[in-house]
């Protein structure tokens, strides 16, 4: 019998990766060929969904981006014994894009069936939590604090301090709270974690928990996102079936339960006190800090709130030890960043590698350049409050404090590629918008900033170039950065005072005053 | 957020565009430990939108003000307070999709829909007859298919790699499902 395998998370859903199974399923019935259909998570190699893998020879085959309609050829070619064919890509995880790369965090995505158990762990699933289980509070927090993971979210604050912080609060009840709000372009390893790995996020969320003392976790996702919804529930209901959760995690006597809660459409609550708040039912409003979340976060008790991939990487340094994760990356930045390649390239996709890879080795190397075969001009780096990166500084080796000090920002490692064909300025007044939109209201320079940004850069735009009116857009920039309560309004400044100080042509512009604001 | 809709103070206030009562709504989806905004997600799900009569009912069952019931319904966007059309087209308009032409592909669905994107999913203008059905165009920020821009859904299901042909197709599919629906009803 052979193992076929059609991915089932949503980018190959939205390219037709049902109808392709069905297809399947039909053809080898008409044909009496004994197979067995798995549907597998994504291997984040995007730019080949839907990617059929067959097994043969003890490889996995692939043949990239399958229509339904072409599933009889296949069979006629004898895709089932692996041969060739036009879509053949050949041995999966010999294609350079997949060989390359530092796979932690994702060690196991595509390779199983993200709801089987079974699969989880044979793949070594549970490892890190059963050690977690044999060690003190302290001494696992200290096991975090030791491997250098920062929170991969986008602030890059040190995770393993906020749970000590955690840990060390006296509450009657503290929270596990996972940030799934993916609300920025450019970005969906997040997703990819939910629909191809559930259980690593739920085993990452129960060490959080036994760690810190916390016997409760919420998931909070996007609506956005109603397969990683789905995915997620289902796999919580199994990992609770199989003692992985509940009352007595895997039988030691320990409790964490674990609920996942639908967002509403609204970006701010990707900002982690306006996330508590909406997981508290109430509108996404920013809280003012402090109290920190870690000391009085969810209805007002210790939280650990961590993004997807955060929580994700926790299994992995539990299973083989701080030393072993500390080992990737450069500077402070320690361990792997998952990249997300997006945008106007050939090769969108996962690419997960140690921090110091360079922009240019991930858009060229990787991106395989733009789609439109045109040149690239800027690539946005960390997601709609993230700096426009022009082409000197595509060498930066990617580091938070060596992108912070160009007054760019890593991010979540999310990288929008735009060509030659970009109006920059048309993106800075896209990106005032969009605050304006989003923007909680709670603070003057977002609520307002915005709008009277959208107005000054129309301004501009319109030929009104006077020095004035730049000196205005800054002087609002630096307010916003300065002022604001979170980063919704701290940060939209950044896109637009990078695109105006590196593409000033587009403004109309001819020169450019130099930057006096904290955003490059 | 210029949601200016006045709630009726009177409760009982039946909505005829949905078969169940809005007290009954309320009671069916109230359940212990669920917040507001779980509430608000359940009732939608289960008719299509959250009718404004339901505030009332939902603000006295979980001992709130009608302006905190209100306040959050209008805060979200994925809330609606009118019926969905019988086709939805959702474009994402966030910067990867920009960078693969989304803006063209909006225009292309703007005068192949004869409608118009609205900026705010509240302007419930935003229903356009087309052919005799209510074709709703709303834009949103991000799907999570920036690998595969541009992206879309069409009454939910999720589309990448958009062309304006691939669009066409995809929406008169949807349209001629919609028909059939409203036949068989």
């Amino acid at each position: 019998m052979t193992r076929i395998y059609v991915p089932r998370d949503s980018s190959a859903l939205a390219l037709g990766a049902d109808a392709i199974a069905d297809a399947i399923q039909r053809e080898a019935a008409a044909r009496g060929v004994a197979i067995e259909l798995v549907r597998n998570g994504s291997r984040g190699l995007l730019y080949l969904e839907p990617l059929v893998e067959v097994e043969a020879g003890g490889k996995r085959i692939g043949y990239a981006n399958v229509e339904p309609q072409e599933v009889s050829a296949l069979f006629d070619a004898g895709f089932v014994d692996g041969k060739p064919h036009a879509r053949c890509v050949g041995v999966v995880d010999e294609i350079p894009y997949l060989a390359k790369q530092q796979r932690l965090t994702f060690a196991r995505i595509g390779l199983t069936d993200p709801l089987s158990t079974d699969d989880y762990v044979a793949h070594g699933g549970l490892e890190g939590l059963r050690r977690a289980l044999t060690m003190t509070s302290a001494a696992a927090c200290d096991e975090l604090i030791e491997s250098g993971l920062r929170g991969r979210g986008g602030a890059a604050f040190p995770a393993g301090i906020k749970w000590r912080t955690v840990a060390q609060a006296h509450a009657d009840q503290k929270y596990v709270v996972c940030n799934a709000d993916e609300g920025d372009s450019g970005t969906f390893s997040d997703r990819l974690v939910m629909e191809s790995d559930p259980y690593v996020l739920i085993e990452g969320m129960a060490i959080a928990g036994v760690s810190t003392g916390a016997t409760v976790g919420h998931i909070y996702v996007r609506s956005e996102y109603p397969d990683s919804i789905a995915t997620l529930e289902e796999a919580i209901r199994r990992a609770r079936a199989a003692g992985w959760i509940g009352d007595d995690v895997l039988g030691s006597g320990r409790r964490f339960e674990l609920f996942v809660a639908k967002g509403a459409g609204a970006y701010v609550c990707g900002e982690e006190t306006a996330l508590l708040e909406s997981l508290e039912g109430k509108r996404g409003i920013v809280r003012a800090k402090p109290p920190l979340p870690a000391l009085a976060g969810l209805y007002g008790k210790p939280t650990v709130i961590n993004n997807v991939i955060t929580l994700a990487t926790v299994p992995i340094i539990f299973a083989k030890g701080a030393p072993f994760y500390k080992h990737f990356g450069m500077g402070r930045s320690r361990g792997t960043l998952p990249f997300q390649i997006a945008g106007n390239v050939k090769q969108g996709g996962l690419v997960e590698l140690a921090f110091g890879v360079t922009l240019r080795e991930l858009m060229f190397d990787y991106g395989g350049g733009t789609a439109s075969g045109r040149p690239a001009r800027a690539v946005q780096v960390g997601g709609p409050l993230g700096t426009y990166l022009p082409e000197s500084q595509w060498d930066i080796p990617m580091d938070y404090e060596a992108y912070a000090a160009v007054g760019a920002v890593v991010g979540h490692g999310g990288l929008v590629v735009h060509d030659d064909t970009s109006n920059l300025a048309d993106l800075a007044q896209y990106a005032m918008e969009f605050c304006a939109l989003e923007s909680c209201g709670k603070c003057t320079p977002c609520r307002i900033g915005s709008t009277r940004g959208v107005e000054v850069i129309a301004k501009i735009r319109h030929g009104d170039t006077s020095e004035k009116q730049v000196t205005l857009l800054r002087d609002l920039c630096d307010t916003m950065v300065s002022g604001s309560l979170c980063a919704m309004g701290g940060m939209t400044p950044y896109p637009v005072m990078s695109a105006l100080n590196h593409f000033p042509e587009d403004f109309g512009l001819e020169t450019v005053q130099p930057a006096t604001t904290a955003a490059a | 957020m210029n949601n200016k809709r006045i709630y009726p103070l009177e409760e009982h206030h039946l909505d005829e565009r949905t078969v169940t009562a809005p007290d009954e709504l309320v009671r069916r989806h109230l359940q212990p430990g669920r917040t507001l905004l779980a509430v608000l997600h359940a009732i939608q799900d289960d008719v299509g939108f959250v009718p404004p009569a339901t505030v009332v009912p939902l603000a006295k069952a979980m001992n709130l003000s009608r302006a905190e019931v209100h306040g959050v319904i209008t805060y979200y966007h994925h809330f609606r307070s009118e019926p969905p059309a019988a086709v939805t087209v959702q474009l994402c308009r966030a910067e990867s999709c920009r960078s693969m032409g989304s803006e063209a592909l909006a225009q292309h669905i703007e005068s192949h829909t004869g409608c118009r994107f609205t900026q705010h999913r509240h302007d419930d203008a935003d229903a356009h007859a087309h052919g005799g059905r209510d074709v709703a165009l709303e834009s949103v920020y991000c799907l999570g298919q920036c690998a595969l821009s541009p992206a879309m859904t069409i009454n939910g299901t999720l589309h990448a790699k958009v062309t304006p042909q691939k669009f066409d197709a995809l929406f008169a599919a949807a349209m001629a499902t919609a028909a059939h629906t409203e036949e068989a009803a």
